[in-house]
């Protein structure tokens, strides 16, 4: 089975007194099948995280589980893994066929069995004319390909991808993010996958770990995670745009904080705060509403069909609904 | 280039011209000389075209004439500089991989220590080194032998080096895909590290060829019978005949024999050898 238990999990850098803590213990359980992402701003310490559970970091504490095996002390090829890294890492030197050959090779996989994975692997991933050609003479998007394929072939018990679109063009990100989705649907095999998109996050994730300074700040499924976020930075950073957070909002208590996201608000003739309109973006679809509320900064996003205000107008605006009201303790950042 | 002044091209390529010609000169002199008979070259002035003697002087030089200075035939000196580049370049490069793969990828005990230990020898001269080198080698009864001609000159800190630095730019996450696929250290190198250094190999091939080859202090230091002279001694030797008139047509046709190899090394190399000083592979 290919679970994996992450208990209490701590990463330092050093040792002794003078030890960085960069993970601050993470406690997750991950079901066999399921794809998760974990995402957050960059240093956060999830690339850290993915290279521990793969094997290329050691583990200051706690204990990584991947089935029922402790991996803790276990070599990254021992541990039935695969992983797909943000450079691809193809080896240059190697045919497509033989990059994707080599895991199997060292392996002792017999030579039939290496041409009928590696073949079946290129047929997913619509490689096939591709194979006797080297990694320098591909494009980026087919490089990925390739080192996804050669993930593929090794049939691990779990899939790493540590930011695998970030080299790509947007236009690139998106059919391969697709093709992510497509290959997770058809193998179902454990994945977890590292980004700093939270478009991406939400997107591929059935279930997301969002971090923060090396803590695990959230662990929930893309539709918890935007309406009960668990901490304001959580919900500042899932949604775009981010949501508004006001610590002196009307109808609030001191020491807390009130969050609204922006598309939770809607423009009404009376009642409600009373917001000054600093400016105003046309995106097409939609238009963002940029001004302050009580003096602290306030972002409200209407539809392409109502009337829009101008810079410089008092305007007031209420919140849609109470459910969309989230209080945060202004000290610890958690949800109340 | 994008001048607009053809001139500057007319005299890039004169000047260039000249520069071969200077340099090629001797050497078109050199074969000159080896293709007429030594009464015809000591005249003054000395023949510029070649003569009828070519295949006549090269067979004496290749096969040992008996005449004068040296009698070994130079067919076996060339056979011991040949062996000595041989094992020397060889040797080189197999010690260098392996350090240069020790030290970049490799944490041990005391590692700066041999570091800084390998990095001090490129200090030190070869004057200072050879009187120590000479004893250690006449004490472990080298003296005269194919080990003691290429052992002490086998160990490179510039061949490491260079090394070094092309593994330093070996991308971590080849590394860690390479180990994540299940290859050990040993199975990286073979695998990975070394098939991308290929190029170095080459240009380091060259040069190492070429300097082995040349060896003549080393080799004049520690080998006194003539079956162990390299080529580049022997020539010399042609020339210490006393009194006797030197052939210089004999030993001009073996100078230009003695060429040969390491020419032949080059163009070979040639296209491995500037793509290794010059180009990043990704």
């Amino acid at each position: 089975m290919a679970s994996i238990t992450l208990k209490n999990v701590v990463k330092r850098y050093g040792s002794g007194k003078t030890a960085v803590p960069v993970i601050h213990g993470v406690n997750a359980e991950i079901k066999d099948g399921e794809f998760i992402v974990i995402v957050g701003p960059s240093g956060c310490g999830k690339s850290t995280l993915l290279r521990m559970i793969a094997g290329l970091e050691e583990v200051s504490g706690g204990d990584i589980c991947i089935g029922d095996r402790v991996v803790n002390n276990l070599e990254p090829a021992q541990r039935d893994i695969a992983m797909v890294f943000q450079n691809y890492a193809l080896y240059p030197h190697m045919t497509n066929f033989e990059n994707m050959a080599y895991g199997l090779k060292i392996a002792k996989v017999p030579v039939e069995e290496i041409k009928q994975r590696v073949d079946k692997a290129a047929k997913i991933l619509e490689l096939g004319h591709l194979l006797d050609r080297k990694p320098r003479q591909l494009s980026g998007g087919q490089r990925q390909r390739v080192a996804m394929g050669r993930a593929i072939v090794r049939q691990p018990k779990v899939f790493l991808f540590d930011e695998p679109l970030s080299n790509l063009d947007a236009k690139l990100r998106a059919q391969t993010r697709i093709e992510i989705q497509k290959l997770h649907h058809e193998l179902g095999i454990t994945s977890l996958f590292v980004t700093h998109d939270q478009v991406e996050a939400m997107t591929l994730a059935q279930r997301m770990i969002v971090m923060n300074g090396g803590v695990m700040d959230q662990f929930g499924t893309p539709e918890e995670v935007y309406n009960t976020p668990a901490t304001t930075f959580v919900a500042s950073f899932i949604g775009s745009p981010p949501m508004n957070l006001l610590k002196n909002a009307p109808g609030g208590k001191p020491g807390q904080i009130l969050g609204i996201r922006p598309e939770h608000i809607d423009i009404v003739a009376s009642g409600g705060w009373a917001m000054e309109v600093i400016t105003v973006e046309l995106l097409g679809a939609e238009r963002l509403v940029y001004g302050t509320v009580g003096g602290e900064m306030v972002t409200v996003r209407i539809e392409e069909a109502h009337a829009f205000p101008k810079a410089g107008d008092t305007i007031r605006i209420q919140p849609r609904e109470e459910r969309r009201l989230h209080w945060f303790n202004a000290e610890t950042g958690k949800r109340i | 280039m994008v001048d607009r002044r053809p001139w500057i091209t007319v005299l890039s390529h004169l000047v260039l011209i000249v520069g071969v010609l200077i340099v090629a000169f001797p050497l078109y002199l050199a074969f000159v000389a080896s293709t007429h008979t030594a009464d015809a070259i000591v005249q003054s002035p000395m023949p510029l075209l070649p003569g009828a003697h070519l295949w006549e002087n090269y067979q004496a030089a290749l096969f040992g004439s008996g005449k004068l200075g040296s009698n070994t035939n130079v067919m076996h000196m060339m056979w011991v500089s040949f062996v000595t580049a041989m094992v020397i370049t060889v040797g080189k490069i197999a010690i260098s991989l392996l350090s240069a793969f020790a030290i970049v990828y490799f944490r041990f005990p005391f590692k700066m220590l041999c570091f800084w230990a390998i990095f001090l020898t490129l200090m030190l001269p070869v004057e200072v080194r050879i009187l120590p080198t000479y004893k250690v080698v006449a004490e472990l009864g080298m003296l005269n032998s194919y080990a003691g001609l290429t052992l002490p000159l086998i160990a490179s800190a510039t061949a490491t080096f260079l090394f070094r630095q092309f593994f330093l730019t070996v991308p971590d996450e080849l590394v860690e895909a390479a180990r994540i696929d299940g290859a050990g250290p040993m199975r990286f190198f073979k695998d990975v590290l070394v098939p991308l250094s290929k190029t170095s190999v080459a240009a380091l091939f060259v040069i190492q060829f070429i300097y082995g080859w040349n060896q003549y202090l080393w080799p004049l230091l520690m080998t006194t019978s003539e079956d162990m002279y390299p080529v580049v001694i022997g020539i010399k030797r042609m020339l210490a005949g006393g009194e006797a008139a030197v052939d210089w047509n004999i030993v001009m046709a073996t100078a230009i024999v003695a060429m040969l190899p390491p020419a032949a090394v080059v163009m070979l190399m040639q296209k491995w050898f500037v793509k290794g000083l010059v180009d990043t592979e990704k």
